[in-house]
């Protein structure tokens, strides 16, 4: 089972040179590939469910010198998600793609996968920054597939914030290393302490990671590069890649920079977080097409997980605190399931419609009724209504602000909920019109059923069924 | 776990399912749809009649699951829920059958029985529902599971009134989950206890407890109608009749209802509310309420909206009963959340029989319908007089109750809001029975469609309606006879007041 580890990096990266050899079967091999890495990412959370942290010295050399993989609770729980979401993404891109795109997309995809994986496992900061770096390079690729002008231009731009962020974060890594000698995780939060260094540090490669995470007012890039994208792409960008980001900013605030936070650092992240909430919300409710809409929303609810930091630095540590912790990550876990979810049956209304103006929408639903589900569902996750995961994350995190008077997170987290009520609702109102069509449920499954999965697993799974996070999260997640 | 453990959830369960069978069917599969509707339909029925006896002997059902750690989902009986249940149940079966004869002809009704069953779910979910945070879950999920069944015709007016539903709804729901995160956050986690909960609190949050009610209420009270919070309810008649009925009677209003009673008894306690002045303010809003509706309803020429504005006042009966110190008042309130939905139920079914067969929508249009549809108007007639509260019919009984409290608490101010209220009910509803009976019929219908059987209309139009009529009428007749609601009630109020 240890062995799964480095699989889960290593397979996609096989797969991508598979594919890239033999470009004729690249959908079956990118398939088989997909598959099997999903399984190995899925095995290694169950590992550290059953067994504990998992750690492999690769090629046996240990730190500081060789290169280490790591698995705890918070990683694999993250690992799990994007891997999940990564299976359908690929299930739907394998109906999606005609074979001339399908060529340039596995290849990109599996390399994203890989580097996806890596992130989550690796654990000193410079192996980080390259899975971030190749993170970065590969997703802008892949938003521009579609070749539109558009498209092109905006992940362009993306492609140089996207640099410029890790650009941030390796100098942040560079200061460490040359004031304590080490970059493995554990080792610089040992050695670590308060000072102008460490403040510095800590200041670029947070910056720089939420440059990548497109916190307000740094998300100016994100709507047009995840609006343009092909919808497998846009899915995969919103709900794992700056969640990724996400992660390594919770990580880097939890394990290395512990000693030497202070509470107007975390007060910044959630006044940016909460302006993003309501920003964000607002320009989706705005928006005039459907894939531009959900590029919004994926602004707004990064929001809510910053709002996440001045609420855990209020919180002394305990149950409390680990409770609290846990409701974060129920967040982005919703959310990278609802937001896949929604992309992906936005792309089977774009197809069908021919468009995605959602003033024009109607009629599209009755053609797609699991389409039309999907989008509800994840809407219901977006919304944070129960009985979704969104919810009981929220109210865990709302119930503990008051308990810490801090009420006015609530009052910013409730006007987030109503804006994005109206904004999902717009949406869905589009699905009741007078002409009646055939009803058939599902139509074409392949492209269909992932999304509807996606969605289900948001509001259902997660929303009933939360409780196995909590045991994930004991495993060294938890102060 | 035992079965005992598993009933509620099964209850909830046993119209869930069905409805989310039925979005995958197809829409011409009518046999199969039509099958799993009733199986899910009846099934509930049984599971109920047997919780019933359980509750009645003082058996405990409760379905507890971890959701996530500090917080529990709670299904659990208690003799409230039971009455709440029991009413959705028997009229969900009721309008279940009504329906498939409604719609049978319409498009997207795969879309519309899988949202109408999820619907009943989260109304008997809230009826079960043993905490606080439960009580959120479901409240909201009913707000999702009425949108597309407002929004259903997909007119312009539908689309619109289903905006407006949804605005006032979220709002409404925001507000609640505010004050439930506000009051965990003050408390723990809130358990519905007969008694309440709260009248042990320390002093010191007493001012920040009060306010929360009124959050509460608020958000309570847009379901509910409390005015000023009624706006949706007129608008959202473009509804197809089924979905009136079983918003008025059963689902949407009666859980804001359901909900205000459950505030008051089980979170704040009685003598707490009482004591710090919350009943008083709950009656003053429910009194207005309740002549403000009326006052609406004899302006309206729409049937389907003078019944809107009856159900907006007839509901706060229900507000008004649990607002009155005392035992009596409370079995008025109580009871009426059972009367006012078999009554308001049989007037809707009526209104969309005469909507379909004569294509009479207006107060207006309805001269001589009595001598055409004898037997749907006898039905309204019933409905009608029962409203007013005219004995022998179930209203009467609720008024009675409703009255006595009120003079027994020294409350004398409510009987004129009772007098004054049943005056107004008379005003609005006479004139109606008066044209269809005593009036000739016009020369030609706004647009007839003859039935070709036996009866006057369908029989799974017309039989819905004659029921529930005759189950209002025996509500009243046999009211004291065992199983009745207003012995169920006496049983609930004894329970809360501790006798």
């Amino acid at each position: 089972m240890i062995d799964a580890l480095p699989l889960a990096v290593t397979l996609p990266l096989l797969g991508a040179c598979a594919v890239t050899v033999s470009p004729a079967h690249a959908r079956g091999l990118g398939l088989l590939a997909a598959v099997l890495t999903a399984a190995s990412g899925v095995g290694v959370t169950a590992a550290v469910w059953s067994d504990g942290v998992l750690r492999v010295d690769l090629g046996g050399w240990g730190a500081p010198l060789g290169i280490a993989l790591e698995a705890d609770g918070l990683s694999a729980a993250f690992l799990v998600m994007a891997n999940v979401v990564a299976l359908a993404v690929s299930v739907y891109a394998g109906g999606y793609f005609k074979s001339e795109s399908a060529r340039h997309f596995w290849p990109l995809w599996l390399l994203l996968w890989s580097a996806l994986n890596g992130l989550f496992l690796a654990t000193d900061l410079f192996n980080l920054y390259v899975t971030l770096e190749l993170l970065g390079l590969s997703a802008a690729a892949l938003g521009a597939l579609t070749g539109t002008r558009e498209a092109v231009a905006a992940n362009l731009r993306y492609l140089l914030v996207g640099l410029l962020g890790s650009m941030s974060y390796l100098l942040g890594v560079a200061l460490v290393y040359a004031a304590y000698g080490v970059l493995d995780i554990g080792l610089v939060a040992e050695a670590i302490e308060p000072g102008p260094i460490a403040w510095t540090a800590m200041t670029l490669m947070i910056g720089g990671l939420i440059l990548k995470a497109a916190l307000f007012p740094m998300h100016f890039w994100l709507p047009p590069a995840h609006a343009n994208a092909p919808a497998p792409v846009s899915a995969a960008l919103s709900a794992l890649v700056v969640k990724a980001a996400f992660y390594l900013a919770l990580r880097l605030w939890l394990d290395v920079f512990a000693p030497v936070l202070n509470e107007a650092a975390a007060n910044l992240l959630g006044i940016l977080g909460a302006a993003a909430v309501v920003w964000g919300s607002w320009r989706a409710l705005r928006a005039d097409r459907l894939k531009l809409l959900a590029a919004y929303s994926t602004v707004a609810q990064m929001g809510y997980l910053f709002i996440a930091f001045p609420l855990l630095a209020a919180t002394p540590p305990g149950l409390a605190r680990d409770n609290l912790l846990a409701a974060v990550v129920l967040l982005a876990l919703t959310h990278g399931f609802a937001k896949a979810s929604f992309f992906l049956a936005a792309g089977m209304v774009q197809k069908t419609a021919g468009h995605d103006r959602i003033d024009e929408l109607g009629g599209a639903a009755q053609a797609l009724p699991a389409a039309t589900f999907a989008i509800g569902l994840a809407g219901v996750a977006l919304i944070g209504l129960p009985p979704s995961g969104t919810f009981l994350a929220k109210w865990m995190m709302l119930e503990q602000a008051m308990i810490l008077g801090l009420w006015w997170w609530l009052f910013v987290m409730m006007v987030g909920t109503l804006l994005a009520a109206a904004y999902v609702f717009r949406v869905l109102s589009r699905a009741f019109n007078r002409e009646p069509t055939p009803y058939r449920f599902v139509n074409d499954a392949r492209t269909e059923l992932p999304a509807l999965l996606l969605g289900l697993i948001a509001t259902f799974g997660l929303g009933i069924a939360a409780q196995p996070l909590w045991a994930l999260l004991e495993q060294g997640a938890f102060g | 776990m035992s079965f005992d453990a598993w009933l509620p959830a099964a209850i909830v369960l046993s119209s869930m399912i069905p409805g989310m069978l039925i979005f995958l069917l197809r829409e011409e599969s009518y046999r199969l749809r039509t099958v799993l509707n009733m199986t899910g339909a009846l099934a509930k029925l049984g599971l109920v009649i047997w919780m019933i006896g359980g509750v009645y002997d003082g058996q405990r059902y409760e379905t507890r699951w971890t959701l996530v750690p500090g917080l529990d989902l709670v299904l659990s009986a208690d003799a409230l829920s039971v009455l709440f249940v029991a009413l959705s149940t028997l009229l969900w079966l009721v309008t279940t059958i009504y329906a498939i004869g409604y719609l049978e002809h319409s498009p997207n009704r795969s879309r519309f029985f899988g949202f109408f069953s999820i619907c009943v779910s989260a109304t008997v979910g809230i009826a079960l529902s043993g905490n606080l945070l439960t009580f959120v879950i479901f409240y909201e999920i009913l707000t999702l599971a009425t949108y597309p069944l407002v929004a259903h015709r997909g007119t312009p007016d539908a689309a619109h009134g289903a905006k407006v539903y949804l605005a006032y709804t979220m709002g409404g729901g925001a507000l609640l989950l505010v004050g439930a995160i506000w009051l965990q956050a003050l408390v723990g986690p809130v358990e519905f206890t007969q008694g309440g909960i709260l009248g042990v609190s320390p002093e010191e949050i007493r001012g920040e407890l009060i306010l929360i009610f009124f959050v509460l209420l608020a958000g309570l009270g847009v379901k509910a109608a409390l005015v000023p919070l009624h706006g949706w309810l007129p608008q959202a008649m473009v509804a197809p009749a089924p979905v009136s009925a079983l918003l008025h009677a059963v689902a949407v209003v009666k859980a804001g209802a359901f909900g205000i009673v459950r505030v008051v008894y089980d979170v704040y306690g009685v003598e707490f509310a009482y004591a710090n002045g919350l009943l008083l303010a709950l009656g003053i809003l429910a009194s207005v309420t309740i002549i403000y509706g009326s006052l609406m309803a004899l302006t309206q020429d729409s049937l389907k909206k003078r019944l809107a504005y009856s159900t907006v006042s007839q509901v706060s009966y229900i507000a008004l009963g649990a607002s009155i110190f005392g035992p009596i008042a409370t079995i008025g309130g109580m009871v009426h959340l059972v009367h006012q939905g078999l009554m308001k139920i049989t007037l809707f079914f009526c209104a969309g029989n005469y909507a379909e067969t004569l294509g009479v929508h207006k107060v207006s249009e309805m001269d001589g319908v009595g001598r055409r549809m004898p037997w749907t108007s006898l039905a309204f007639t019933v409905g009608a007089l029962g409203m007013i509260g005219v004995p022998p019919v179930a209203g009467f009984v609720s008024k009675w109750y409703l009255g006595l409290g009120a003079a027994d608490a020294g409350s004398n101010w409510v009987l004129a809001v009772l007098v004054v209220s049943s005056l107004l009910n008379a005003a609005y509803f006479l004139p109606i029975l008066h044209r269809a009976w005593f009036r000739p019929a016009p020369k030609q219908w706004p647009q007839e469609h003859r039935h070709t059987g036996r009866l006057e209309i369908a029989g799974a139009l017309l039989w819905p309606p004659v029921i529930t009529a005759v189950l209002a009428l025996s509500a009243g007749l046999f009211a004291a006879a065992p199983f009745t609601p207003l012995e169920w009630a006496t049983l609930i109020a004894e329970r809360e007041y501790g006798r």
